[in-house]
């Protein structure tokens, strides 16, 4: 098959061996368990527990509210302890609401729904189960599912394709996935497919991982609408816009969807989720985190139940080795900071890499040699350089003209710059203002609308008095008359 | 028989006055200098007075005669500013115009003695309530100009800024050396 090229990108140092070699453990069950309403791209969920109450595993705590959303389930059985405030795995430190369990040791499960052959379910029912189940995007984005495949009612798909790029260093959750439960995922994916309704199918793996190739190959070989891909190692080959193009040779025009152009993107995690849920109608509860980074004493990956504090985690990895430099949520160069160990893994937590000195790469910056490094390696085709110093200036108007809006975050121009410009945190602020200032524009639309039907109320008061004054006056004159 | 008089003189009177006005309105007629036009499309709309000037038609002529700063408005913050400085073209340094961010009114329940004087001054209908009923502000609706709490005669009502939340936290600028 064919292999596109996307522009840009770069080779960062893969750093995934130390987790890739070992098997995927499982975590002891945590005591507490914190479980943010608020996992996902959209609305957040709407608690329906109330404090002190036994709930049991897989018993839904907060259900989907608003067309983009997601439910919540209880990870294990337990009593509700608190619904309120906790740290939210964000890089502000601000609080969100969650729902804290307390569990009682006993796993004990709610009662499901019988397990029926998959296939026989309609594309609706498909689509439902991974609705109920709180299935959202696994690779990091936590996008809803059920909303992309309901996306294949308005968008004929003609394209699926599975993302196993994993092109983040460190991460190697998607690998041992695709390595230790290969069968699941290919049964997930194509049931993705066909509540799609794609036409064809590809499971697109970076080169990196040759035994995943390998399991998935093998997994895959008796259903010939799936194609295994090897796509080279490059950095952001995980990102959807770049998979796209090196899979199909479609670009995703700025601002559209990948659904518009025929192609959806789920990431290999989200298959799995997706196979449990179908076929054993179980909802998401747990996932598969890498705990990774030069500071942690056995870097491994582990299945966590969702609200497990990081701080439980370091603690089942040996500790720290020594103090972190940085601790991140996701990979080092799209992994949001975490403001402390407190906060819980959420469903969309790839995994927890904890920096030394060393790998952190902290370094004064200088001024901008104007080399365009940063050019070449963008993947999007901005020029990072002339953003960057109309942001700086505070003429954001005019980096939102040069396509600030279509920059993905991915941070390849802040990893080649050499004189250490912060050039991903720059975009970020200026991504920030721009929807701030797009938030204040409707706000001040809103303002004329309103100040517009309060004159018009004012107008319409003292005309109805006007009117009702002459009715009394004229009746006076009639009586007078 | 008087009365069928008295309303044809006023209608009458009504008909040539009306159509006077309208002959005045074109040939007197002030004609709007497309700048104020445009300096009004970008100002809020919501004539609270904040600037100085009674609305913001009134400010936008000042600003078109120079006579009053880009910065003049307040709830707008840097966004207008820098809208109006690209307006009149002059220059203009949004690194000096202090971002207070926008505030809400907010009433305090145990100040409130519902004399619904807030409900009227308010300039986009944002406040609730009855006569002797608590009045809550619509946060939605409220533009944080403060009308209301001048008129209130037990100063219960307070601007306070937007609480950041996780939806609308926002990077802040990084620090960065000399360019």
């Amino acid at each position: 098959m064919k292999i596109f090229r996307f522009r840009g990108g770069i080779h960062p140092e893969g750093n995934k061996d130390p987790t890739a070699c070992h098997p995927i453990a499982r975590l002891p069950l945590p005591k507490r368990l914190y479980i943010p309403l608020q996992q996902h791209i959209g609305e957040p969920a709407a608690p329906e527990v109330k404090v002190g109450q036994h709930v049991l595993k897989g018993q839904r705590l907060a259900r989907h509210q608003g067309s983009v959303s997601a439910p919540v389930h209880a990870p294990t059985s337990g009593t509700v302890v608190a619904i309120g405030d906790h740290m939210a795995p964000h890089p502000s430190g601000l609080p969100v609401q969650t729902i804290t369990l307390e569990s009682d040791g006993e796993e004990c499960w709610v009662a499901t729904e019988p397990a029926v052959d998959p296939f026989s379910l309609s594309r609706a029912e498909v689509s439902a189960r991974v609705r109920d189940a709180g299935i959202v995007g696994l690779g990091g984005a936590a996008f809803p599912a059920a909303v992309k495949l309901d996306a294949g009612n308005r968008h004929p798909i003609e394209t699926l394709i599975i993302n196993g790029g994993e092109c983040e260093p460190y991460l190697t959750c998607d690998d041992r996935l695709m390595r230790e439960g290969a069968g699941y995922v290919v049964e997930g994916v194509r049931l993705i497919a066909s509540g799609l309704g794609a036409r064809r199918t590809v499971i697109a793996i970076e080169d990196n991982k040759p035994e995943a190739l390998e399991a998935m190959r093998a997994a895959a070989a008796a259903h010939p609408g799936i194609t295994v891909l090897r796509v080279p190692s490059r950095y952001p080959m995980g990102s959807e816009k770049q998979l796209v193009s090196t899979v199909t040779g479609l670009e995703i025009p700025a601002g559209k969807l990948s659904a518009e152009i025929g192609v959806s993107v789920h990431n290999v995690g989200t298959a799995l989720a997706v196979c449990r849920a179908v076929r054993f109608a179980k909802p998401l509860v747990s996932r598969v985190v890498t705990m990774g980074g030069g500071a942690i004493r056995n870097p491994r990956n582990v299945v966590v139940p969702i609200g497990t504090p990081v701080a439980d985690l370091v603690e089942f990895c040996g500790g720290f080795t020594v103090t972190p430099s940085r601790v991140l949520m996701g990979g080092p160069m799209m992994g949001q900071v975490l403001p402390g160990l407190e906060a819980p893994v959420v469903k969309g937590t790839s995994g927890i890499i904890a920096l030394t000195a060393a790998e952190a790469h902290a370094a004064s910056q200088r001024a901008c040699l104007h080399c365009g490094r940063c050019v070449d390696v963008c993947p999007v085709g901005l020029v990072p350089l002339d953003l960057a110093a109309r942001v700086r200036a505070g003429r954001i108007d005019d980096a939102a003209e040069l396509g600030m809006g279509d920059c993905l975050s991915c941070g390849c121009c802040a990893y080649v710059c050499p004189a250490h410009l912060p050039l991903a945190h720059l975009f970020n602020y200026a991504k920030g203002e721009i929807a701030a200032r797009r938030e204040a524009q409707r706000k001040a639309e809103d303002t004329r609308k309103l100040a517009e039907a309060r004159r018009l109320r004012l107008a319409a008061e003292i005309a109805a008095k006007a009117a009702r004054r002459s009715a009394r006056s004229s009746d006076n004159v009639e009586i007078g008359s | 028989m008087m009365m069928i008089v008295s309303v044809a003189a006023v209608a009458a009177l009504g008909l040539v006055l009306g159509w006077l006005l309208g002959l005045a309105s074109q040939w007197l007629g002030a004609t709007v200098d497309p700048v104020v036009e445009r300096i009004t499309e970008a100002l809020p709309g919501s004539q609270c007075g904040q600037c100085g000037y009674p609305g913001c038609a009134q400010a936008a002529a000042a600003v078109a005669a120079g006579s009053a700063p880009v910065t003049l408005c307040p709830p707008g913050g840097r966004a207008v500013a820098e809208k109006l400085a690209e307006i009149i073209g002059t220059a203009f340094d949004p690194g000096n115009v202090p971002d207070r961010g926008p505030l809400l009114a907010r009433v305090r329940t145990d100040y409130c003695i519902g004399c619904s004087r807030c409900i009227k001054s308010c300039p986009t209908d944002a406040i609730l309530g009855a006569t002797k009923q608590l009045h809550v502000v619509l946060g939605e609706a409220c533009i944080g100009c403060g009308a209301c709490a001048e008129v209130c005669p037990t100063g219960g009502i307070d601007l306070e800024g937007i609480p950041v939340t996780l939806r609308n936290w926002r990077w802040h600028k990084p620090g960065l050396g000399k360019a």
